[in-house]
């Protein structure tokens, strides 16, 4: 081995990571990794606490993602407790969950990933990002910022806070909704959804068309998918079933409450994030691309692939749309962005719906609640795939035992296969340069780690 | 004058980021007056030159450098490191990067406990083992930025409110320095409060305080006075922007302490028992402690059980 080639940090994405690619004798990629920086250690330290508490605690996971990890905690404490929500309650937590989607995918598209494709994937690093799109295209920008500015502070104005949220409680919702906020609300998630159509469009007719080569090469690896269902086999991101897709389009579907039959979760000794990988294959795990084993995907690309359909109508039209064109599953992994974009459309009018639905406005929204002891298992999808809380409690209802399936996590696997699918592709002879080095990040960006 | 900005993130979630890009219109006025060298969050500048090939880290220098997060590993070590040195003036954002913030409730324990629960969850194939290639080293326990580097300006919240957060970089851009209040949050909060002696004991957050949803908050009793812990009286002020009210209490939940202590060095599990001894709240009956220190468990303030 005569070169170690080092990405550090990887940048545009929202955790902390590094590649290493070695290259050979002869320059050509012999091996390469994605390591997984961080380690926090959340599943040790809530033991002890009060679990009523941890909601408040582990939307610290994750700063852009902290109302999944929010709503997914709560439903874990609920289950342990023997909660019931009632329906105001769980309407209002999903409320929460969808609009936090939406603004999320703009976050993603606009301000991370749309530089590679709208400024270009080999141009200066100084401009290639959201403030050179911003120079470039003030109109644009500005629509954008206020866009996203305005999902988040409907939630705040509502919920009080929308990073690191405390509106969902033990036993359902803080506050009610009044019809005040619900109008207001109302108008503005139509906005939004005006902006996703706008987004889906702009997208399709001049962004997506000048790269369909890439899309269809950059990254591209054959998998699995992970995602939840609802009881028709449509799409929910709140709730629902787990779909577990083989790569070949066959799946089978699980409560999430028996995720461990189905997913284990393996380490490797470079990366301190775990691997999930499909236990109930029964084929063991492998990161080799021509023979991979028990590898699936999660977030955007992987719903599109399990749910039978959206059950909300512009965003289901899409869905078709692509699937003529891509297949069931589509695999190439720059897909994963035009798959975020039909999610947003999806988020918006769900919310749209929530907000039209006459309970929503009942005063009903939080059951009492004793602690004892229990084990409750809270899923839902977050951004980045299939969240799941395990949490266990004492007669007293402190945490005992906690374990968290993150959603990026699933992908990491297929993370560092697409990686070795780029460098192997794009780096020969031992050539290298900054657009070739961007174009293997901009693998791992589409998965928005 | 442009004024040229480094900003990194290290044992934090990336809220503080996010909260940055939540000024919404402001965003844009801010980046006509900036220029931003560094920010991976944002922008692919690299730490080891654009190919990788540097052997020392760089961070660009700046006017001002902005870091999220505690220091918990090595890389996050020589990151503040290097942002110290390049950066006149260091600005620790966010409780992680001022008190350690939820993170360093990991200082309760030793690494190889969270190490061996980490990797030995349920649904985790248990290594022979653990990570060491290409991974940073942890350090013994989650430091506030201040026990590394020598630092500014503190500027707490989980995350602070993006008005603070505009408001503060005007300041800094015009060559002032940000006004950040040493007010708690019972200072701002408009819940209606009666004095002492009415609450002997506090119960855990798992049912409804009293009040009418149409009505504001000016017209609900304070939470702590309905008997549910509020750590309002210890808590630095500031959550709720512009507004003023504490976002935490306008959801009609109590404050956590999410913005560290009202002053600086303050010990939020010591002030609170404090305060509530001296209302006569008993506390004996609390189940568990700890989590008063939940934001602040840098400075030594949180410790190993086993040492």
């Amino acid at each position: 081995m005569t070169q170690t080639i080092n990405i550090s940090p990887l940048t545009r994405i929202e955790g902390h990571a590094s590649i290493d690619i070695n290259l050979d004798d002869y320059g050509e990629v012999q091996d390469s990794r994605v390591n997984i920086m961080s380690l926090r250690g959340f599943e040790k330290f809530v033991e002890g606490k009060p679990a009523e508490e941890l909601p408040r605690i582990v939307n610290r996971i994750c700063g852009i993602c902290p109302w999944h990890h929010h709503l997914a905690s709560n439903k874990a404490v609920d289950a342990c407790f023997g909660a019931q929500v009632p329906g105001t309650g769980q309407k209002l937590r999903e409320l929460m969950h969808t609009i936090s989607h939406a603004e999320d995918k703009l976050l993603h598209f606009f301000f991370l990933a749309a530089a590679d494709f709208v400024i270009g994937p080999g141009s200066d690093y100084e401009v290639r990002n959201v403030i050179g799109i911003a120079k470039s295209n003030p109109e644009l920008a500005k629509k954008v910022v206020k866009m996203r500015s305005k999902a988040k502070m409907l939630m705040e104005n509502f919920a009080g806070k929308a990073i690191h949220p405390v509106a969902g409680v033990t036993g359902g919702f803080a506050k009610p909704l009044q019809e005040e906020e619900r109008k207001q609300m109302l108008s503005e998630m139509r906005e939004l959804l005006d902006f996703a159509l706008y987004t889906m469009d702009f997208a399709k007719n001049e962004v997506f068309p000048q790269y369909m080569d890439t899309i269809e090469s950059l990254g591209v690896i054959k998998t699995g998918f992970i995602g939840t269902v609802n009881n028709q086999g449509a799409m929910n991101l709140y709730d629902g079933n787990i779909r577990l897709m083989k790569p070949d389009g066959s799946f089978s579907e699980f409560s999430p409450q028996d995720y461990t039959d189905y997913i284990s979760e393996h380490v490797e000794p470079y990366s301190y994030g775990k691997m999930p990988y499909a236990k109930a294959w029964g084929e063991g795990f492998s990161l080799d691309r021509n023979d991979p084993k028990g590898i699936y995907r999660s977030n955007c690309l992987a719903r599109m692939n399990v749910v039978d359909s959206i059950p909300t109508p512009k965003a289901n039209a899409e869905l078709q749309e692509f699937r003529e064109r891509f297949g069931r599953p589509a695999q190439a992994t720059l897909l994963y962005h035009w798959a975020r974009l039909i999610e947003e459309v999806y988020a918006c009018e769900r919310a749209i719906e929530i907000l039209q639905d006459p309970e929503i406005t009942k005063e009903d929204v939080r059951s009492q609640v004793e602690p004892k002891a229990g084990r409750g298992v809270g899923c839902v999808e977050a951004p980045r795939g299939t969240l799941i809380h395990d949490y266990s409690t004492d007669e007293n209802g402190l945490i005992t035992g906690a374990n968290m399936i993150v959603g990026t996590t699933h992908n990491l696997a297929p993370i560092n296969m697409s990686v070795d699918q780029a460098a192997k592709s794009l780096i020969q002879e031992g050539h290298v340069d900054e657009t070739i080095l961007n174009q293997i990040e901009m693998a791992v960006r589409a998965y928005d780690p | 004058m442009t004024v040229k900005i480094a900003e990194e993130w290290l044992n934090a979630c990336s809220g503080c980021e996010i909260t940055v890009l939540d000024m919404g219109d402001r965003l844009l006025e801010i980046l006509e007056q900036v220029q931003f060298v560094h920010i991976p969050a944002l922008m692919d500048h690299k730490y080891y030159g654009q190919l990788g090939d540097k052997k020392h880290l760089e961070i660009p220098s700046a006017d001002v450098g902005i870091i999220s997060g505690g220091i918990r590993n090595q890389e996050h070590l020589e990151v503040a490191q290097a942002m110290r040195d390049s950066c006149d003036l260091i600005i620790a954002i966010g409780t992680c990067a001022t008190h350690g913030g939820i993170p360093a409730l990991c200082n309760s324990y030793k690494n190889q406990d969270i190490l061996d629960r980490y990797y030995s969850t349920c649904s985790t194939d248990i290594p022979r083992e653990y990570p060491s290639q290409g991974v940073p080293e942890l350090l013994d326990r989650c430091y506030a930025l201040d026990e590394k580097i020598s630092v500014d300006i503190c500027m707490p919240g989980c995350p602070p409110h993006p008005d603070q957060v505009y408001s503060s970089l005007i300041s800094l851009v015009q060559g002032g320095m940000p006004d950040l209040s040493g007010k708690s949050v019972c200072d701002v909060c408009p819940t209606i409060r009666k004095g002492k002696g009415q609450v002997r004991e506090l119960r855990r957050f798992l049912q409804t305080p009293v009040y009418e949803p149409s009505e504001p908050l000016d017209e609900m009793r304070c939470l702590l006075e309905q008997g549910v812990l509020c750590m309002g009286p210890v808590t630095k002020a500031g959550c709720g922007g512009d507004k003023k009210i504490p976002r935490c209490i306008s959801a009609r939940v109590p404050c956590r302490g999410c913005y560290g202590p009202v002053k600086f060095d303050g010990n939020p599990l010591l002030d609170m028992l404090n305060a509530l001894t001296s209302n006569g709240i008993e506390f004996e009956g609390m189940d568990e402690l700890t989590s008063l220190l939940r934001f602040a468990g840098a400075h030594n303030l949180l410790q190993n059980k086993g040492l």
